[in-house]
């Protein structure tokens, strides 16, 4: 037999999906960042225009959007590694919150900054 | 007199779900439910169960979509309502109604090298292990598992990969690496290290929230790791 999803309801099954998503995701738009660093080659105008184009306000929540996955994957990959190489103490729990509470922090500095 | 709707697996890989009412107790464990239905309802249900007091790892289960072990779930806790879904462990084929076949979950405890190989014989002196070494502290938080095989049925690269050695295994293996008397070091690590070994593990932590004993396979494991990737920088792999 197989497990369903209430055998996988756990915080750090969630976490794990958390880093797997936004790592999938961040993925996707390195090419477009790429891209957009890349319009600067064809000069100052064109890439005037497309940082113009980001200054509208759903691009700019798209932006928040990034940065909070990609501080959730940076705070995400932190716990990984700690629970790995540092000795285990029973507090990868309290290790979950922090990542979470630090990936959402972040995002919202970010948008803070912006309004 | 207050009844609890328990829904039972009936059959083996295929089958279904038969409905049964169980009258409710104070302090009734799923175990409990259990014998019920086979003692007073229906006698040809399969169960396995043998102490029924935490020590024999033998009436694992699925309850609600949780691996549990059985005995020591008390239905309080765990039903929805007054509903509870009794299930077969998954991961490990089903032999008829709740009984799995655990012949794959033991035989991948001698594949990660699960025996103790002893160093030295009966004609030497007591080995004397310090209680606070390190590597006794290491062994002494994995070695208390009692193969109920809940760690195995929750993860789910067992799941996704079925040569994987799984939670309980390495736990065992680990535990042997910390055994300072034990003379087999390289050849389980060695064991452990393949594409089913240690390195599989994606971290999901499912082994270590649903084990019934508080074990965290998951420590073992990243143990393992790092004594193989060790190993394999000292060239002894």
């Amino acid at each position: 037999m197989k497990n369903d999803y209430r055998a996988r309801n756990h915080p750090a099954w969630w976490a794990f999906l958390v880093h797997r998503l936004s790592g999938l995701a961040l993925s996707i738009f390195l090419p477009f960042h790429f891209w957009a660093l890349g319009q600067a080659l064809q000069g100052e105008a064109r890439l005037n225009t497309l940082l113009r184009w980001t200054e509208q306000p759903l691009v700019k929540f798209a932006e928040t959007m990034l940065v909070l996955l990609l501080a959730a994957h940076l705070t995400g990959g932190l716990r990984l590694l700690a629970l790995e190489f540092l000795p285990w103490r029973g507090w990868q729990k309290s290790l979950l919150g922090w990542a979470a509470g630090a990936a959402l922090a972040a995002g919202l500095a970010f948008l803070l900054n912006l309004v | 007199m207050n009844m609890l709707q328990v829904s039972v697996w009936r059959g083996a890989a295929s089958g279904g779900y038969r409905a049964y009412d169980v009258p409710r107790e104070e302090s009734q464990s799923v175990l409990d439910v259990v014998t019920y239905i086979q003692r007073s309802i229906d006698p040809t249900l399969a169960y396995r169960f043998a102490c029924r007091v935490g020590m024999c790892g033998a009436c694992a289960m699925t309850v609600n979509g949780v691996a549990r072990w059985t005995c020591r779930t008390h239905v309080a806790k765990v039903a929805k309502g007054n509903a509870i879904q009794i299930a077969p462990l998954a991961n490990l084929p089903v032999v008829k109604d709740l009984v799995t076949d655990m012949r794959e979950f033991f035989d991948k405890w001698a594949r990660a090298r699960g025996q103790f190989a002893p160093r030295s014989t009966r004609k030497d002196d007591f080995a004397r292990v310090a209680s606070g070494s390190p590597e006794r502290v290491a062994a002494n938080a994995g070695i208390e598992c009692i193969g109920c095989a809940v760690c195995y049925a929750s993860c789910d690269v067992v799941s996704w990969n079925p040569d994987y050695l799984g939670p309980a295994a390495l736990n065992r293996a680990w535990t042997l690496v910390n055994d300072v008397r034990d003379g087999a070091r390289g050849e389980r690590l060695a064991a452990v290290a393949g594409d089913a070994g240690c390195h599989a593990c994606h971290t999901h932590l499912s082994c270590s929230e649903r084990c019934p004993k508080n074990i965290t396979p998951t420590a073992s494991i990243a143990g393992l790791k790092r004594a193989v990737a060790l190993a394999a920088w000292k060239g002894e792999l």
